[in-house]
């Protein structure tokens, strides 16, 4: 097809009797070809790990890779430990707000920052910027920020209102919540990025039909504009997930997993079983365990959301 | 510069002894900031004296988590570097998994054993070799006082449990804070580890924490330790939860509190805001732990080179490390003290002269001198975690009682072995 | 008539007055802690140790940055300060990123406009390469770079950087193109355009939104990586991070604030850079225009 351009009609004629040329069956493979690097990655470096871990998680390993099989002990010591339960626990708490917070927060800033502001490239670059700075100082700034003695209760009492608590960060039943706060503030940021490239990917010309016929904006956002983001929710919330899931320095810095292991998160039960603690094969096994959530709630989301791209085309 | 350095330092080593070729020698370390950087350049300086290359391998986070993570990657990868800080009991695992080179030449011909102690020549051992050279030892069992804040509440340091809990009352109603408390585990650990030396004595330690002897672990005095560790909870200021311990040393220095209980590493914290031992700040032994030393070596394990060059390199960085010269500079920088017990301490400040005395009291009596759990010297990293969580967990805890803790700090140390 | 207008106008710029507002309450919001990173930079270490955590500088010291940048004594390198880790940075960030955003658009474009068999079922096994738990492949990373001698150098980590960043822009191209019209596609294939001519005459000029999207991302991932910065880096190839922790994370030295919070500022420039000039082609209408014509 490529050459057929510049090439006479009586060639194009004949072509179609004759059998496809080498060229035409290439031409025809490329975009298999294109995707085949990336195919031998997730194959390597995604699945081949992940059977290589599932195979770490019934071993005796402690710390470095051993293979003698031990069965289910590492699964066994893995729920027998308090610990990985107050994980995963505050894993789904934490899970759920933050990707919900931020979506919203995202998704409302776009929105907001989309109605021709001035000086959009500023506030764009302020709601942007957290992201950018490595967590290892700016937990250390949330651990003040949030401390009772140092930080906002400090401040707010000095105030006059003498009252006023903020101990969260010190509270084992709330230590959890400061990650989540911690975490949006870093994150929400690039959710608003991500809507926002999406809304000026909205094709003007439904919007003016809609405002002709006499919608409200509030009617034009929420029938027109935000369901055509679906895709950009999509990428949003796998997006997300991931930092949910691996959320590991952010939490080290701001609370160190505590009071306590209060605000231990799954990540860093898995590396402190798996690096520090000489116990590799309970961190195998967590890793596991983490992986088969993860696909408990993906694959029905991925299946609903590729489905429904199939039929739209 | 650099390199009429290595040159000069290269013509210096060839006509020392003439078989010396100049190797590399890569140290990963999490000495990296600091007094402690500068601790270890010292070492890097002296070495490349030498005619070898230093190359530094710092990695830090954590008491050598990140560091520990390194070492196993580039294990795996097949190229772990020439010498790590690795310590206590760790030292042993990578000696099982056959990773280490011996020492036992560079030992022989400088006379190691004539001056480190045993109890702390046995943990350099594997399988009757060294493996591993000891850089320095940190006391653990300090507690550090504000002179000005204990005479305006009428009080003098506290040296028995009791008079530790009078004193904390006085302070209290003189207004302070009277313990300043980093709440995080291993700092929960190292308190608690404080209490179990002086509610049950080094024996008692021992047999809980090196030998896991269950009938210890369960013990009464381990009991009244949990007691007193949660009692410290009525002392400490609700901001505690997760502060670093530098930012508890800082209430200690700015009066807000009028002890904290840490290792002799605080001292940096106190030289660095200017103040003078003795008469700024106190350190007084743990209260109940008088005569006692709970000890945390630093130390570098070697690993196999298959270069000839970078094992001299090895073997003469091993020579260097128990110096004088750099036992002296590093140990003054760090706040720790030398681990050669013929050191001459005259240049150092009174703490690290009383840290010192005790260290070869003990060390000579063969009693007294234990190794700190909560540092990773007396059991396996594993062990050590589950430890922590207990603690940690009893110490965030208002509902669990000490008979809970004790039988789920012996399951749980079951469970981690 | 008149006063209905006005009236209009008025709501109109009270409307405008409570868009304004919020928007610039959240940003304070956003900008306290850099505030408190920015006045502790220049704040003097015993200001802080005998004063309180959070507060104003007494005096403007630029020491901390300059120590953060090239003074500060890291581990026992020669090279002092920032500076050297921030050209490993560079070297690794640089190059992972734009091969992996091209990777991504180009698989991007296959699976929303040249599908094959399978290729939902490719798009959806790749996705679960974003929740693989870094942690848990570290030592199997570990393992291949070494057996293809990459361990511990600057292409090894780039690669490791390209490979698990591949699923994410693959994602971000993805679910852009798919919101685009399938017909310019097949409107430019009955013309006799091929693969590569409709990737580069039609399907790039739309992808500027989306480029910025995924180049911000792997950008931001890439430099603030520290897992892989620093289980797969040798003394020679230690990214940025790696040296921010070594300087802040001191086990048992004196900790300097000062320095620190100047540090993680200095480290967070070159991706500030990004996101101010980035934020540039963030412009309307780029393909609602282009779709039309």
């Amino acid at each position: 097809m490529t050459q057929s351009v510049s090439t006479p009609e009586p060639v194009r004629t004949v072509r179609k009797v004759r059998k496809p040329s080498l060229g035409d069956r290439l031409a025809e493979q490329i975009p298999r070809l294109v995707v085949s690097p990336t195919l031998l990655i997730a194959v390597v470096f995604i699945y081949g790990f992940m059977l290589w871990t599932l195979v770490l998680s019934f071993s005796n390993s402690r710390i470095l890779p051993s293979y003698g099989f031990i069965g289910l002990q590492n699964y066994e010591r893995l729920f027998g430990n308090e610990r990985w339960t107050v994980a995963i626990t505050n894993l789904a708490i934490y899970g759920v707000l933050f990707v919900v917070i931020c979506l919203a927060i995202g998704l409302l800033l776009a929105i907001l920052l989309d109605q021709k502001i001035r000086a959009e490239g500023f506030l764009r670059t302020v709601y942007l910027y957290p992201m950018a700075l490595s967590f290892i100082v700016t937990g250390t700034v949330w651990k003040w920020l949030l401390n009772p003695t140092v930080g906002i209760q400090r401040f707010v009492r000095e105030l006059g209102f003498e009252d006023f608590r903020f101990d969260w960060l010190v509270n084992s039943d709330m230590s959890i919540y400061t990650i989540v706060i911690a975490a949006v503030w870093q994150s929400s940021g690039f959710v608003m990025a991500l809507f926002l490239a999406g809304l000026r990917g909205v094709d003007d010309s439904i919007i003016k039909a809609a405002q002709i016929d006499g919608a409200s904006r509030i009617t034009i956002y929420t029938r027109i504009i935000i369901p055509s983001l679906r895709p950009v929710f999509f990428s949003a919330i796998i997006m997300l997930s991931h930092i949910a899931i691996k959320s590991f320095d952010l939490a080290l810095a701001l609370t160190g997993g505590g009071p306590g292991f209060s605000s231990d998160l799954p990540a860093i039960f898995m590396y402190q079983f798996s690096f520090t603690r000489g116990q590799m094969g309970v961190g195998a096994a967590s890793a596991i365990i983490m992986l088969m959530g993860v696909m408990a709630i993906l694959i029905p989301y991925l299946y609903s959301e590729l489905r429904v791209k199939k039929d739209d085309r | 510069m650099k390199f009429r350095k290595s040159l000069l330092g290269a013509a210096i080593a060839g006509t020392l002894a003439s078989s010396s070729m100049a190797g590399e020698v890569e140290v990963l370390h999490w000495w990296t900031s600091g007094g402690e950087a500068a601790a270890i350049a010292v070492l890097r300086d002296m070495v490349e004296d030498e005619g070898h290359t230093w190359t530094d391998f710092s990695v830090a986070g954590g008491a050598g988590e990140n560091a520990m993570t390194v070492l196993r990657a580039r294990a795996v990868s097949g190229n772990p570097p020439a010498s790590a800080q690795i310590k206590g009991l760790e030292i042993q695992e990578w000696g099982d998994l056959g990773f280490l080179a011996s020492l036992d030449s560079v030992a022989a011909a400088d006379g190691w054993d004539d001056f480190l102690p045993e109890e702390v020549a046995s943990v350099m051992k594997y399988d009757g070799q060294y493996v591993a050279v000891p850089v320095n030892v940190h006391r653990v069992n300090w507690m550090w006082a504000n002179p000005e804040v204990l005479e305006s509440a009428g009080v003098s340091a506290p040296t028995t449990l009791d008079e530790l809990w009078e004193v904390a009352d006085q302070l209290q109603a003189a207004g302070y804070t009277p313990i300043a408390h980093g709440g995080q585990a291993w700092q929960d650990a190292t308190t608690f580890e404080n209490f179990v030396l002086a509610t049950g004595g080094p024996e008692l330690f021992s047999r809980a924490f090196v030998d896991h002897d269950e009938d210890a672990l369960t013990s009464d005095a381990m009991k009244e330790a949990f007691t007193h560790l949660r009692r410290i909870t009525d002392y400490i200021d609700e901001g505690a939860p997760g502060r670093d311990w530098d930012q508890a040393t800082a209430m200690v220095i700015r009066g807000e509190a009028g002890i904290q209980f840490m290792g002799d590493w605080a001292k940096g914290e106190f030289t660095a805001a200017g103040l003078t031992a003795g008469e700024d700040y106190l350190c007084v032994a743990f209260p109940g732990t008088d005569g006692m030393f709970t000890h945390n070596v630093d130390s570098l394990a070697m690993f196999t080179q298959r270069d000839s060059a970078n094992q001299e390199a090895q073997a003469t960085m091993a020579s260097l490390v128990l110096s004088t010269e750099f036992q002296e500079t590093f140990n003054q920088n760090k706040g720790s003290i030398p681990v050669r017990l013929d050191h001459d301490m005259s240049t150092f400040d009174e703490c690290a002269q009383a840290s010192m005395d005790t260290f070869v009291a003990t060390s000579q009596a063969g009693e007294g001198l234990v190794p700190s759990m909560a540092h990773g010297m007396s059991t396996t990293s594993s062990v050590q975690g589950a430890i922590y969580d207990v603690v940690t967990a009893f110490f965030n805890s208002t509902s669990m009682t000490e008979d809970q803790a004790v039988s789920r700090l012996a399951s749980a140390v079951r469970a981690a072995q | 008539m008149t006063v209905k207008h006005s009236e209009r106008r008025y709501s109109e710029v009270t409307g405008r007055a409570v868009l304004y507002a919020i928007l610039i309450i959240v940003a304070i919001y956003y900008l306290i802690p850099l505030a408190i990173m920015i006045s502790t930079s220049f704040r003097d270490m015993n200001d802080i140790r005998f004063g309180h955590l959070i507060d104003l500088p007494s005096s403007l010291s630029l020491e901390a940055w300059r120590m953060a940048w090239s003074e500060v004594q890291i581990g026992a390198r020669r090279q002092l300060g920032l500076r050297p880790y921030f050209i490993n940075s560079l070297l690794i960030t640089i190059p992972a990123v734009t091969i992996s955003v091209i990777v991504g658009a180009l698989n991007g474009y296959v699976l929303s406009f040249w599908r094959f068999k399978g290729s939902n079922i490719f798009f959806a096994l790749l996705l679960f390469g974003c929740f693989l738990p870094f942690q848990a492949i570290l030592l199997p990373q570990a393992t291949v770079l070494g057996k293809i001698g990459l361990s511990g150098t600057i292409p090894g980590l780039i690669l490791t950087h390209v490979v698990y960043g591949v699923a994410f822009t693959t994602l971000f191209y993805r679910n852009y193109y798919v919101s685009l019209p399938g017909e310019l596609v097949k409107a430019a294939q009955l013309d006799g355009a091929g693969f590569w001519r409709i990737f580069w005459r039609i399907i790039l000029p739309l992808s500027t939104p989306i480029t910025v999207v995924a180049v911000i991302w792997q950008f931001t991932q890439i430099w603030n990586d520290f897992l892989f910065g620093v289980a797969f880096s040798s003394p020679r190839s230690q990214p940025v991070t790696v040296g921010l922790n070594n300087m802040v994370n001191s086990s048992t030295g004196e900790v300097r604030y000062n320095v620190d919070m100047a540090g993680a500022i200095i480290a967070a420039l070159p991706t500030l850079a990004v996101y101010i000039i980035a934020g540039k082609y963030f412009v309307r209408g780029l393909t609602a225009g282009s779709v039309k014509g």
